[in-house]
C-alpha cells in the first residue's frame, strides 16, 4: 500500500512540479541519469528527456546538478507525544522528518502512558492527520503498559491501525510472554519490532564496555547483552514461523545472529542507525552525554565495519534514526546521570553521505536504497520514482555543506548528535505522498529569483 | 593549569611540579606558625555529594593554612536535597566568585562539566568511579619521597579495580613517572579492556613478590551481594594481602579507609613497612600545592611563605 493509503498526514494539495534536468537516482527501480521529473496528481508522472518535460501549469525547480533520490523513510522516531510534547510532538517530529528528506516514518509506543490502547491509537492518527507534514505510522506496545508481562490486545490495535508492534526503549524480558506475542502475530498480523536488550547484562551500564569504559570507570553495557538476545528472539521467531524487526543494530555480534538467523529462512529484518554507523565509543572519552549518549551505546570500529559491512551485505537492510528527543536539562548531567538518546531525523542522510560515501565507504546508490528500506518490513510500499509511483521524492545539493545546529533545529530538541559538525550534502525539497513537505528556505528564494 | 580534573590530563612535568611544591609545603608544616597567607581573600567552596573523611578534611584544611575563606557545601542538608540540579548548585555558588570548587560527585564527568559552568578553578576531589587526581599525587609524592624515583619501579594494585576511581588515576600517574604497573584481582573486579591503558593484567597473587611496591584497594562488602565475590571470605583467602605474602622489602599502601581482615591483615597495615599513616600526612601538603598551583602558582616561581611574596594577592587596605 501507498504511503497515504497506510499511514496518517495532514491533508494538502497535491505538487505539481518539475525538477528540471535533476540527476535522478533510485537503485530499486533502476533508474540512474538526468530526468524531469514531472510529479502530478499524487504521482510520479514522468521522467522525462531532460528540458522536455511540459510545464505547464507547474511549478519549475531548476535542479540541474541536483539529486533527486526516492524520500527516505524511518522505521524508528520518538515523537515523545502523548506525554512529553516538551521534547518532540507529531508537528515539530514529522516537520524534523521533512527536513530530513523522508516521506514516511514509524513513530516509537514508549510514550506517556504507552500506546497500549486502540483510543490511544486513534488518537494519535487524529493528530497525525491534523498536523503531520509527512505520513506517520503508530506502533503499538507488545505488552500492556511496556511492563513486558502481559499482550496488548493486538487484534483491536491492529484494527484501530497500529502498522506493527514495539516496546522500544526496553527489551522484552521473558521469553514466555515473547514466544506468546510470536504465536499471537498469527492473528493480528503486524510486524514486531525489538529493543534487544538483556538488562541483566547491561546492569547500570552507561556505555560500550571494552577499553574506554574501562579508562572512565563507567559501567559498561556488553556486545553480548544485544546478541543474545537477537539469537534468542531468532530462534523463537523461527519456531513459531512469526516475523520479527531487530531495532538498532549496533555490535559486530549482533550482525552475525541476524545474518546467521537470515541464512536460516527465519523471517527477520534488522535497521541500523546512523550514529552507529559514523561514530565509536571513542567518542565517549569527551563524556559529552548531549551528543553520545544513547542505547545501544556506540560501540568499537571494529563493531562500525561490520555493520557497515551489514549495510552491503544486506543484513541490515535499512538505516533507522532513533531520532530520541530530550531537553537540555535531562542531558545537562554527569554522562551517566543523562538521558538515553540522541536526535538524527534532520541530519541522517547528510551525515552518512559525508561520513560513509565521501569517504568511499559505501556507494550513493546504496545508501539511497538503505535509507527507504525501512518501509518494506512493516508491510509498507517502499518508495519508488518509477513513473506511476506515489510521488515520494527528495531533492539534494551534494556539494552544500552546512554547519549542524547553526540555524536550529525542526526538531523541538538539539540533543543531536551532529552538533556542531559540518556536513557535505543537503536536502533542499521533500515531496511525501504528493504533497511538499519540506523546502529550504535559500532554494526557494534562489528559484523565485 | 586553569584545573585539576582528572590525572589524564596532566604532563609528566606538571605532576613533578606539583610535587615540587609539595615538598616546600611540608617545609611550612615544621614550622610552629602553619599558615601562610597566599591565598588571604580569596574564597574556596567544597562541594561533596558523597562522603569522605580524608579528602574533605584534607582540602579543607589546605585552604585554611593557605589562608583562604572557606564555605563548605555537603549534598545532604543542602538544597540538593530540594532536587536542585548540579548546574544550578554550581551557578549558585560561583555568584560568591569563588577562586575554586573542589567538588567530589558520584558521577563520571561531573568536575568536568562544572568546570563549563563556573569561572573558578575546578578540582576533581572524585567523580564516580572515574578519576581521583588528588589522590594520586599524594601517592606518588608518598613513594617519590620513600623511592626518590618511580622510574622503572614495579607496582601492583591489587583489588576492586572495576569500581575504583583510585585504581585508575593512579595507574595513570604511576606509568607516567615511569613505572611498570600490574593491576591484580578476580576477573570480575578487573574492568575488561584495561590493558590498553599500558598494564599488566593478573589474576593471582603468585608474582606478587616482584613487586616493589603494593597498592591494595578497599572492597566494599556489598560485592559480595552482587556476584563479584562469592564471599569475603573466598576472597580474602585469594587476595589480601598479609606478612605472609608481603615480603619484608615491599612498600604497602592503600587510599583508605581499610576494610581490615578483608584486602589487608591487620599486621599488614601496622607493619613498618606500611605508608598508610604518610599518605595521609601527605594529603595535606599535596592539596594545600595543589590549590598554590592553581590559584597562585601559573608559571611564576612564587616564594612559599616569604610574606606577601609575588605570588600573593593585593593585600586588604591596599587598591587592587
Amino acid at each position: 500500500m501507498s504511503l497515504r493509503g497506510s499511514l496518517d498526514v495532514r491533508p494538502g494539495e497535491d505538487a505539481h512540479l518539475v525538477l528540471r534536468r535533476a540527476t535522478v537516482l533510485d537503485p530499486v527501480a533502476g533508474i540512474e541519469g538526468v530526468h524531469d521529473v514531472v510529479l502530478r496528481d499524487g504521482e510520479i508522472a514522468e521522467l522525462a528527456a531532460p528540458g522536455e518535460a511540459a510545464v505547464e501549469g507547474a511549478e519549475v525547480l531548476e535542479a540541474e546538478g541536483l539529486h533527486a533520490f526516492p524520500a527516505f523513510f524511518d522505521p524508528h522516531v520518538h515523537l515523545r507525544t502523548p506525554g512529553h510534547e516538551h521534547k518532540e510532538d507529531v508537528e515539530t517530529g514529522t516537520r524534523a522528518a521533512a527536513a530530513g528528506g523522508y516521506c514516511g516514518i514509524l513513530a516509537m509506543a514508549n510514550t506517556e502512558p504507552p500506546v497500549s490502547t486502540a483510543a490511544d491509537v486513534a488518537a494519535l492518527r487524529e493528530q497525525a492527520r491534523a498536523g503531520a507534514s509527512v505520513p506517520v505510522g503508530f506502533l503499538a506496545t507488545v505488552t500492556r503498559g511496556m511492563a513486558g508481562q502481559e499482550l496488548t490486545e493486538m487484534v483491536e490495535l491492529r484494527e484501530a491501525g497500529a502498522v506493527g508492534f514495539s516496546d522500544d526503549g526496553l527489551p522484552i524480558v521473558s521469553a514466555r510472554v515473547m514466544r506468546r506475542a510470536l504465536q499471537y502475530q498469527r492473528l493480528c498480523g503486524g510486524t514486531i519490532a525489538l529493543h534487544e536488550e538483556d538488562p541483566e547484562l547491561s546492569g547500570e551500564g552507561a556505555m560500550h564496555e571494552g577499553p574506554v569504559s574501562a579508562a572512565l570507570g563507567v559501567a559498561g553495557i556488553p556486545s553480548v547483552s544485544e546478541s543474545t538476545m537477537i539469537a534468542r528472539d531468532a530462534a523463537l521467531a523461527a519456531y513459531e514461523d512469526a516475523r520479527i524487526h531487530v531495532q538498532h543494530l549496533s555490535a559486530a555480534e549482533s550482525v552475525q545472529a541476524v545474518r546467521a538467523a537470515k541464512a536460516a529462512g527465519v523471517k527477520i529484518s534488522a535497521e541500523a542507525s546512523p550514529h552507529h554507523l559514523c561514530l565509536t565509543d571513542e567518542e565517549v572519552r569527551s563524556l559529552d552525554p548531549h551528543r553520545f549518549k544513547m542505547n545501544p551505546p556506540l560501540r568499537r570500529e571494529a563493531d562500525r565495519q561490520a555493520l557497515i559491512e551489514g549495510l552491503r551485505d544486506g543484513t541490515v537492510e535499512c538505516v533507522a534514526s532513533d531520532h530520541a528527543p530530550h531537553q537540555p536539562e535531562e542531558k545537562d548531567v554527569p554522562f551517566e546521570q543523562a538521558a538515553f538518546g540522541v536526535t538524527g531525523l534532520e541530519t541522517a542522510f547528510a551525515a552518512l553521505h559525508t561520513e560513509l560515501v565521501l569517504s568511499g565507504t559505501i556507494e550513493l546508490g546504496l545508501l539511497v536504497e538503505r535509507l527507504a528500506g525501512g518501509a518494506a518490513p512493516f508491510g509498507i510500499e517502499r518508495p519508488s520514482l518509477a513513473p506511476g509511483s506515489e510521488a515520494n521524492v527528495v531533492l539534494c545539493d551534494l556539494g552544500a555543506e552546512w554547519t549542524v545546529g547553526e540555524d536550529g533545529y525542526e526538531s523541538r530538541s538539539a540533543n543531536s548528535w551532529c552538533a556542531g559538525r559540518t556536513l557535505t550534502g543537503r536536502v533542499l525539497v521533500t515531496v511525501a505522498a504528493g504533497q511538499v513537505a519540506f523546502r529550504l528556505r535559500s532554494f526557494s528564494l534562489g528559484v523565485a529569483a | 593549569m586553569k584545573h585539576l580534573l582528572a590525572i589524564e590530563d596532566l604532563s609528566r612535568e606538571q605532576i613533578e611540579a606539583i610535587l615540587d611544591r609539595a615538598e616546600s609545603f611540608a617545609e611550612v608544616g615544621r614550622r610552629d606558625i602553619k599558615k601562610v597567607p597566599t591565598l588571604r581573600g580569596r574564597t574556596i567552596v567544597t562541594l561533596f555529594y558523597e562522603s569522605s573523611t580524608r579528602t574533605s578534611s584534607s582540602f579543607e584544611l589546605a585552604a585554611k593554612r593557605l589562608s583562604a575563606d572557606l564555605v563548605s557545601v555537603k549534598a545532604a542538608g543542602s538544597s540538593v536535597d530540594k532536587g536542585e540540579s548540579l548546574k544550578d548548585t554550581v551557578a549558585t555558588l560561583s555568584a560568591y566568585d569563588p577562586a575554586a570548587i573542589v567538588i567530589r560527585h558520584p558521577y563520571a564527568g561531573a568536575a568536568q562539566m562544572v568546570a563549563g559552568w563556573t569561572p573558578a578553578a575546578v578540582v576533581n576531589a572524585g567523580d564516580g568511579k572515574h578519576e581521583h587526581p588528588s589522590q594520586a599525587l599524594l601517592d606518588v609524592y608518598t613513594l617519590r619521597r620513600r623511592l626518590g624515583t618511580l622510574e622503572g619501579r614495579r607496582i601492583w594494585i591489587v583489588g576492586d579495580v572495576l569500581h575504583s576511581r583510585v585504581a585508575r588515576s593512579n595507574l595513570i600517574a604511576f606509568q607516567r613517572l615511569g613505572a611498570e604497573v600490574t593491576v591484580c584481582g578476580p576477573p570480575t573486579l578487573i574492568p575488561r579492556g584495561i590493558e590498553e591503558l599500558g598494564c599488566e593484567v593478573s589474576h593471582s597473587l603468585e608474582r606478587l613478590g616482584e613487586a616493589e611496591v603494593v597498592y591494595a584497594l578497599r572492597l566494599q562488602n556489598e560485592r559480595m551481594r552482587e556476584s563479584f565475590v562469592p564471599s569475603l571470605r573466598e576472597y580474602a583467602a585469594s587476595f589480601q594481602i598479609d606478612s605472609r605474602r608481603l615480603n619484608p622489602r615491599q612498600l604497602l599502601m592503600h587510599p583508605g579507609p581499610v576494610n581490615r581482615g578483608v584486602e589487608l591483615s591487620g599486621e599488614a597495615i601496622d607493619s613498618p613497612q606500611s605508608l598508610i599513616a604518610e599518605q595521609v600526612a601527605a594529603g595535606l601538603v599535596v592539596r594545600m600545592a595543589i590549590l598554590y598551583e592553581l590559584l597562585a602558582g601559573g608559571e611564576r616561581p612564587a616564594p612559599v611563605g616569604a610574606g606577601d611574596g609575588a605570588g600573593a594577592p593585593t593585600p586588604i587596605g591596599q587598591p587592587a
